[in-house]
């Protein structure tokens, strides 16, 4: 059964003549993860307000949930998870303390809110940390307690706002990889806004892409790659040795479009995911491989586009 | 709201301002301990209880007036920083988050404070009332219980003016810091220039003080322009209650005219009959804190929560 967990149909928030968000349409399906990208300023976190009734919508209809979040927040906020941009704890409690309270608003009640926060610090890797006072905890150790926060409602939604944000790259793996599998074994829907497009092209489903309030793309990744028919695949290799040849084989694998070498660098361009195929050739043309780096930089693409014509 | 109250309690009463308060009943221990014993017991009202509140031998400044002049800084320090402090580090928009109502943030809040500053208060008081006991020996009468108490109701319910103010103050400014000037500049306004100001329009209004009715009139506009400030009508309300003899009169024709109090019958008069004198200025008091929190609400329950 496939619910709708999000709708918004025309949505506006405006300030004063400003309109930040502007007859925006959105849908989140169930046990979907939806990719909101945009540029800063273009209401991305506006309409994440708006989600939860933390500002009113100046017109159009929002329901979260099933309810209108600025008439029913309490059903609203009761089955979706938030974590703020930037998310704070009360520095002078420890991680502990502070989910504690956040069960305590939950009206969880004190045993199982124990069992379930030991578990989720645990899932969240701070369980060595956990009776610190938050105020000594790193940045990513406070996203990471803002997700275990999120979580600990058992929420159907959750709702990101930027949480790859000023987190160094094994933490933005790490984090993603976690709402990869939140989705695939709790079945909880994610709502994510972010910059980070290569994240945001792994583990999403949909994306939509935000631009002066408006919605101007959405879709899944491939779809969008033939509204736009931009980019492809890219990939570069490190290699020592190998000869002309192995630049021949590597041409002819399916998709390649284009296959340069320069020095230790051989660049390949094309329009599906060759890794597989184009590290075997490498092996078998008895060069070494010392590194390879693959880059879909479909989104990107899609996404410079778009931002290059403001 | 319960969860709330009981977070922001513990705060309180926790590392960050028990020493305010542990300072607090520290002043009253040594009012109580430093109080001229024989000024009381010869030369006052009768009523050593309530002289000890009142008497200013062996003390720079009376009791009650060091609350009604310092007692706004504890209301203030209880609630400059209570909804931009959340604000500024990013927690507001997370409980926000959680299924609990706008208006229960900041009851939860406001009612803790409350309850700090009346354990404050009646600790105070205890102490105060205490060390008298070990100094005069002799108990506090069911008269005088009845009245300190009343008193200590009403300095709670004017700190709690000064509370309402300081998280009006952290609802309308972003910065905490700013809050808490603002709060004060407010506290300074109110206590000391709308008495400034009473002063000098009543004498525009009433140029010359010739006749007692002339001094009367002048005496009731300055009154009634600086009952715009709480600590008017605070002064005013626990004057009545520390001072059964003088205080049947309001105070005010002894201050503008002692000798109109000649020939009165001085004899004091029961706790509950000044109690009855003393509720309009609670009224007054409680439509004070009731005015601020309708503005905080109205500001807070509609407002954006950006992280």
């Amino acid at each position: 059964m496939s619910e709708l967990l999000v709708e918004a149909e025309g949505l506006v928030k405006a300030y004063g003549d400003f309109r930040a968000v502007d007859g925006l349409d959105l849908h989140l399906a169930e046990g979907e993860v939806y990719g909101f990208l945009g540029p800063n300023g273009s209401g991305k976190s506006t309409t994440i307000l708006m989600m939860l009734g933390l500002t009113e919508p100046t017109a159009g209809l929002i329901r979260v949930v099933g309810h209108d979040p600025t008439r029913e927040p309490l059903d609203v906020k009761r089955l979706v998870g938030y974590l703020p941009e930037s998310v704070g704890f009360y520095a002078d409690l420890s991680g502990r303390e502070n989910l504690m309270y956040t069960a305590n608003l939950n009206r969880i009640n004190r045993d199982d809110a124990r069992m379930r926060i030991d578990e989720l610090l645990d899932m969240v890797e701070l369980t060595e940390a956990r009776d610190q006072v938050t105020g000594q905890y790193s940045r990513g150790m406070r996203q990471r307690l803002g997700l275990a926060d999120v979580l600990l409602k058992r929420p159907k939604v959750i709702i990101l706002d930027d949480p790859t944000l000023g987190l160094d790259p094994a933490g933005i793996q790490w984090l993603l990889g976690l709402i990869e599998e939140l989705t695939s074994t709790q079945g909880i829907s994610v709502f994510l806004s972010s910059h980070q497009l290569h994240e945001v092209q792994r583990i999403c489903h949909r994306v939509g892409i935000m631009s002066h309030g408006k919605l101007v793309l959405e879709g899944t990744v491939a779809e969008l790659t033939e509204q736009t028919d931009a980019g492809g695949f890219g990939l570069l290799l490190e290699v020592a040795g190998g000869d002309e040849s192995l630049l021949t084989t590597l041409s002819a694998l399916p998709g390649v479009t284009s296959c340069q070498r320069t020095g230790a660098k051989i660049a390949i361009e094309g329009t599906q995911d060759v890794r597989a195929q184009a590290t075997s050739a490498v092996v078998h043309a008895g060069a070494e491989l010392l590194a390879a780096s693959a880059e879909n930089r479909t989104l990107e693409e899609i996404y410079l586009r778009y931002f290059q014509e403001d | 709201m319960l969860a709330i109250f009981w977070k922001e309690t513990a705060d309180h009463f926790g590392r960050r301002r028990s020493a305010m308060l542990l300072g607090l009943v520290m002043v009253g221990v040594v009012w109580g301990a430093f109080v001229d014993k024989t000024a009381i017991i010869t030369g006052g009202t009768g009523f050593f209880y309530l002289d000890i509140f009142t008497t200013t031998s062996g003390v720079p400044l009376s009791l009650h007036a060091f609350i009604a002049f310092f007692g706004p800084i504890i209301g203030i320090a209880l609630g400059f920083d209570a909804i931009n402090g959340e604000r500024t580090q990013g927690t507001l928009a997370r409980i926000l988050a959680q299924p609990v109502h706008r208006d229960s943030v900041y009851n939860g809040k406001f009612l803790a404070g409350l309850l700090t500053l009346s354990v404050a208060v009646f600790s105070m008081g205890v102490a105060v009332v205490g060390i008298g006991m070990f100094r005069l020996g002799v108990p506090p009468s069911g008269d005088e219980m009845v009245r300190l108490t009343g008193f200590g109701l009403i300095v709670v319910l004017y700190l709690a003016f000064w509370l309402a103010l300081a998280m009006a103050a952290s609802i309308f400014l972003r910065n905490a810091v700013a809050s808490a000037l603002m709060s004060l500049a407010g506290w300074i306004v109110l206590s000391i220039f709308v008495g400034f100001l009473a002063t000098g329009v009543a004498e525009r209004i009433v140029p010359d003080v010739q006749t007692a009715d002339e001094a009367l009139s002048r005496f009731n506009v300055e009154t009634w322009i600086a009952r715009a400030s709480p600590s008017q009508v605070f002064s005013e309300a626990t004057g009545i209650l520390l001072d059964p003899i003088q205080g049947r009169v309001l105070g005010s024709l002894a201050l503008v005219q002692p000798e109109r109090l000649e020939g009165l019958l001085v004899s004091p008069v029961s706790a509950g009959q000044s109690l009855q004198l003393v509720w309009p200025h609670i009224v007054v008091l409680l439509a004070m804190v009731s005015t601020l929190l309708v503005v905080s609400y109205a500001r807070f329950m509609r407002e954006e929560i950006r992280a």
